[in-house]
């Protein structure tokens, strides 16, 4: 079985969910005798297609057009790819990029797709895959029924690869002038955060509604990140407040995350907050309340006012 | 200008979830269900382009809701009618149905309806797979635009603004189109009850998957399901310092 992983480029690296994506892919080859290769589509991608190498071998589709992944193009390319490479698994992470793009190549590769899983496993001879659904609620194992199958992987659920060695890297043939380009990219506003993604990051401070404004949020919630060396993770209420930017959003249609230690301070802990970090390997709340749901996925809780618990952490620590 | 909202009906987050005898679904019997929450950002949102006149169509714009399911949708259609659609298209099925095929049957809808615009949410919070706008795209061989959080119009094209991993992404690009909602996109109102009363009146045309010409036979398909509880334990400390000691304790910092 031939295993492709759709890999994203992050500058001279590829994307560490993209690590957790080649994880599943090992897993899914040594449960299915499967030989893994890499593809990267991008423009000026040959340095991360190096790093990636140091996986699996490494196809590329570089091209100017290609700079920006819109869902038409980047879409027709991978299941160009796909189809070049006659895999019959396509795994890809499961980030904004693998949910817009690689499901829109699904369709047209058949559209046999498993989002977000958390397992695999050979059952008489074909693999199967766990996924959660109900915001973390329910594990449900499926199968999958035709080719390719695609799986995004969900990043809290597999330790980033490890590099193995060197093998190649090989430009694709693929006519790119022929790829539709009916999505005009325009901008984009990337954030300007020197911490660590909160999906990366080993210690997240993830800050709720309990802040009165963004300023107070990136005082005390950055400022402990920033002591420890943590991201900074919120709640959707802080976003739609406008008090935490988007990006840092945790739960159920935010970002999925595991980290070593996972603070928690003015969140209430609804199911959809708790789909995002209930996985997480120590959790810790800080609350005014005592009866907060997230108290009951919590290791240990501080009952104390934020405003003051915060910086009292900030000078001890 | 036509606007197509698919509105799944899912159970209520806010209740447990209660799985059925053979552990293969969830059991719906007795459970309240809502249109799913995105649905509803989708169905605000298309009333919004039109009683703000957003795009060149102004306010000569028809929303029909899409629905598939078992006849008890009919409940979440009324509310969707309520909160208001013009009309609704019911796909009645009680077989389980994957992203595969609703986005074939909505498919055929669209091909019907010829919408200029298709407005649905980024997932349903009940199978959170993320899959069907992106699939029905590709269907209908139109451009798309996930997780929005901002939509206007310029000329004939529609501008959306992402919420991608990276920040927010503008796009544009030339209608027909189909856009799948984020949270932030807006705050759904509320159907009042003489809305529900008198959207029992407006139109709901019925089709069968048969009718449609569509094979339900699903590409991921339920083996086994099992609800997850992950409370744990949690120690009370009484300060600051004593967090940090049980945090060190713990490997944690
Ligand atoms: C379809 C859908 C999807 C959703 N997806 C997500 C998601 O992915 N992620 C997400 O987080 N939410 C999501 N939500 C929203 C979710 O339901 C909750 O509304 C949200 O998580 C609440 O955020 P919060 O805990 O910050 O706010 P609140 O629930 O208002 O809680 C604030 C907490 O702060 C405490 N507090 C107040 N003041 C202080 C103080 N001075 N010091 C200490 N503690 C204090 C309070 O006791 C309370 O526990 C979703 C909702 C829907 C409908």
């Amino acid at each position: 079985m031939k295993i492709l992983v759709i890999a994203e480029a992050q500058g001279k690296e590829i994307r560490h969910a993209s690590r957790s994506a080649i994880t599943l892919a090992k897993n899914a080859a040594a449960a299915a005798n499967g030989e893994i290769e890499i593809a990267i589509i991008g423009d000026d991608i040959e340095a991360a297609a190096t790093a990636a190498s140091a996986y699996a071998p490494t196809f590329t589709l570089s091209d100017a057009s290609l700079a920006n992944a819109t869902a038409d193009r980047y879409g027709a390319a991978i299941a160009k790819i796909v189809e070049q490479r006659g895999a019959s698994l396509v795994i890809a992470a499961s980030t904004s990029q693998g949910k817009d793009c690689v499901a829109r190549a699904a369709a047209s590769l058949g559209g046999t797709m498993v989002t977000d899983a958390i397992a695999c496993e050979n059952r008489d001879g074909k693999l199967v895959w766990q996924r959660t659904m109900h915001a973390g609620g329910v594990a449900a194992w499926v199968v999958a029924h035709g080719s390719p199958v695609v799986v995004t992987a969900l990043q809290s659920a597999y330790e980033p690869a490890e590099p193995t060695g060197e093998t190649s890297v090989t430009a694709l043939e693929i006519d790119v002038a022929s790829l539709p380009s009916a999505i005009q990219f325009e901008s984009v506003s990337t954030k300007q955060s020197d911490r660590p993604d909160v999906t990366e990051a080993a210690v997240v401070i993830s800050g709720g509604r309990a802040f009165k404004t963004a300023e107070d949020y990136e005082q005390l919630i950055g400022g402990l990140a920033d002591k420890v060396g943590g991201g900074t993770g919120s709640s959707r209420a802080a976003v739609d407040a406008g008090i935490a930017p988007n990006e840092n959003q945790v739960g159920q249609t935010g970002k999925i995350i595991a980290p070593d230690l996972y603070l928690g301070i003015g969140i209430s802990g609804a199911v959809q907050h708790l789909a995002g970090m209930k996985n997480s390997k120590i959790i810790a709340a800080i609350n005014t309340d005592d009866e907060a749901p997230l108290l009951d996925y919590a290791d240990f809780a501080l009952i104390a006012d934020a405003y003051d618990a915060i910086p009292e952490l900030i000078d001890k620590l | 200008m036509k606007i197509l909202v698919p509105t799944k009906r899912v159970p209520d987050p806010d209740q447990p979830i209660h799985l059925n005898a053979d552990k293969t679904a969830t059991d719906l019997d007795g459970i309240p269900c809502i249109i799913n929450p995105f649905d509803a950002i989708a169905l605000e949102e298309a009333l919004r382009i039109r009683e703000e006149e957003r795009s060149p169509a102004g306010s000569d714009i028809e929303i029909v809701a899409v629905s598939i399911g078992p006849q008890a949708c009919e409940k979440e259609i009324r509310i969707a009618l309520a909160m208001g659609a013009d009309r609704a298209v019911h796909v009645i099925t009680d077989a389980y149905i994957d992203s595969w095929v609703a986005s074939n049957l909505l498919k055929a809808v669209a091909d019907q309806e010829q919408p200029g615009l298709i407005l649905m949410g980024k997932q349903a919070i009940d199978a959170d797979n993320n899959q069907a706008g992106q699939f029905l795209a590709n269907h209908l061989n139109w451009p798309q635009a996930t997780f929005a959080s901002e939509i206007s119009f310029e000329g004939d094209r529609v501008k959306v603004a992402r919420e991608t991993d990276a920040g927010i992404e503008n796009v544009s690009m030339a209608l027909p189109a189909v856009i799948t909602t984020d949270l932030r996109l807006n705050e759904p109102r509320y159907a009042s009850l003489p809305a529900i009363m008198k959207a029992k009146r407006r139109p709901v045309d019925t089709h069968t998957p048969a009718d449609l010409g569509v094979d339900i036979e699903p590409k991921v398909e339920i083996i086994s399901m099992e609800t997850l509880s992950a409370k744990r334990n949690c120690v009370r400390v009484s300060n600051v310092d004593e967090l940090i000691v049980k945090l060190k304790e713990a490997g944690a910092l």
